[in-house]
């Protein structure tokens, strides 16, 4: 049986093809302003990976902000569900997933079958979400992508005191006139938004094991702060792209219905 | 001569006010500079000036502000809520809820009938609800922040912001300009929004008469007028000094007082 998962969030949309208990394809598009438009996209390279066409597939599960707009999706599914799935089923001992994606930001509690018990989200405040970490790439004129290796050449420790994004973007701005170094100034970014997403996760409590989704879960210099903040661990997504966790889930979630 | 000041370095501008038997001979107000030292001494040297003194005639001197632990030329430092408190006593005596809009926070403070603080609560953690929020959105509208206020009375029909962290609105609002919103109705969505966020912290200390704003945003009319509907209440206008530099003015009636205690 072949199904897939489509996760249309609000920076990028993702597609996942299972056969069986394998992924067999995968496709991650950076999101344009129209979110069926992006879901084909991200659906297409997907089914390109693993060499299938449409016709192939047999359920479709959709997630993510734009779930409701697309049009080839048999069915949707929300947000947290599909993270938690998705994270259990790569880390079975998995209790507390915190996804960090583009505009948002969720903490998911799960019981050991990897139900949601508990979680919190924020989209209303753009700290803590991976807005905050582009802001500042903007602002040092270095690559997203690069934040986390900068980060780990740090030599000396500095503080930046606010969460918001537009204070934080101004203390940036005088770090860098001071003369301070950039990968110092990244580490110190890296605390206090880690800072702000650990009293999102403490708030609802956490449990081993810890695991972090999401396309900011690729920065390693979060993880590293993220673990200093809850003084725990953070497990990261094994063998596979923590970005796809939620379409991921929507195939699982897709694969269970038409065992049904 | 009992010739005193007040020196209030916030993030955004510095304020210096110089009093004499309880009279306002002077008063300055800068945009700061990279410190707090540098900033108050523009600001107190263009007030000095202005009254044809120097700093051997102020007698005492009160600072206050985010910066006042950097003021190297101040007798005492005092906390914003305090003088802002002070400052608005002297501007309106029956001034009782404050709501203090400044660069980078927003506060409001309860008195009672003596000019007592009694509660007061301020959010200098989110960039929503502070000056800096107007400041962002202006910049984006491309007009000066002097001119949002008036926005507000041209416009006929208010957009309506559903965000409230400043990131999101600024996206929002970069929609809106897109898509042929007319500036008016932006500007008065941005004024109203702040007027939201000042009303939770008013209403959180508790609405009593007179409700009074400080700060630069006292000067946004489509803030104050949103507010006053939001609170259901009159704002006094304060008409004896620009409600800027409430704070120095505070300030500085605090050093008349210790001025006068000591002697």
């Amino acid at each position: 049986m072949i199904v897939a998962g489509c996760d249309i969030g609000s920076l990028s949309a993702k597609a996942v093809i299972m056969e069986g208990n394998t992924v067999i394809g995968k496709g991650v598009v950076r999101a344009g302003t129209n979110p069926v438009d992006s879901a084909k996209e991200a659906m297409a390279i997907a089914l390109g990976d693993s060499g299938l066409s449409m016709e192939k597939i047999k359920k479709i599960v959709a997630t993510g902000y734009g779930k409701e707009m697309i049009p080839f999706a048999n069915a949707v599914e929300s947000e947290i569900v599909c993270h938690a799935r998705g994270a259990f089923w790569n880390l079975q001992t998995a209790r507390t997933v915190i996804d960090i994606g583009g505009q948002d930001a969720k903490a998911i509690r799960m019981d050991k079958n990897g139900n949601v018990v508990r979680y919190l989200y924020n989209d209303k405040c753009a700290s803590g979400t991976g807005r905050f970490l582009e802001v500042m790439a903007d602002a040092l004129d270095v690559s997203l992508d690069e934040m986390g290796k900068i980060s780990s050449q740090s030599k000396e420790k500095l503080v930046i005191s606010n969460q918001c994004v537009i204070f934080a973007e101004t203390e940036v701005v005088s770090l860098v006139n001071e003369g301070r170094a950039v990968p110092d100034i990244i580490k110190a970014l890296h605390t206090a938004m880690a800072g702000r997403v650990a009293s999102m996760v403490l708030s609802i409590g956490t449990e081993d094991d810890i695991i972090m989704t999401g396309g900011v879960a690729k920065n390693s210099g979060l993880f590293a702060a993220l673990s200093t903040s809850l003084k725990k661990p953070v497990h990261s997504m094994k063998n596979l792209d923590p970005q796809i966790t939620g379409a991921l889930g929507a195939a699982l979630i897709a694969s269970r219905m038409s065992e049904q | 001569m009992s010739i005193v000041a007040g020196c209030d370095v916030g993030s955004l501008t510095a304020k210096a006010v110089i009093m004499e038997k309880g009279r306002i001979i002077s008063s300055a107000l800068l945009r700061s500079k990279t410190n707090p030292q540098l900033s108050a001494e523009a600001v107190m040297q263009e007030a000095l000036s202005k009254a044809g003194l120097s700093m051997d005639d102020i007698r005492y001197c009160i600072g206050t502000g985010y910066g006042r632990k950097n003021i190297s030329f101040v007798d005492k430092d005092i906390s914003e809520i305090a003088c802002h408190g002070r400052g608005a006593r002297w501007l309106n005596p029956g001034a009782r809820t404050i709501i203090d809009i400044g660069g980078q926070d927003c506060k409001a403070v309860r008195l009672d009938k003596d000019g007592n603080v009694v509660k007061f609560v301020a959010n200098d953690k989110c960039a929503s609800g502070t000056g800096r929020f107007l400041e962002v959105m202006a910049r984006l509208l491309d007009i000066p922040i002097e001119e949002m206020g008036s926005l507000s009375s041209k416009s006929t029909a208010p957009i309506t912001l559903s965000s409230t962290c400043t990131v999101w609105a600024q996206a929002d609002i970069v929609k809106y300009i897109n898509s042929g919103h007319k500036i008016e109705d932006i500007g008065a969505g941005v004024n109203s929004a702040m007027a939201k966020r000042a009303a939770i912290l008013a209403n959180s200390v508790g609405i009593e008469q007179d409700v009074c704003m400080t700060g630069g945003v006292a000067k946004n009319e489509g803030v104050v007028q949103d507010l006053e509907k939001l609170l259901g209440k009159n704002i006094k206008k304060m008409r004896k000094a620009d409600p800027q530099i409430a704070g120095a003015i505070g300030a500085a009636i605090f050093a008349m007082e210790s001025l006068n205690g000591r002697s």
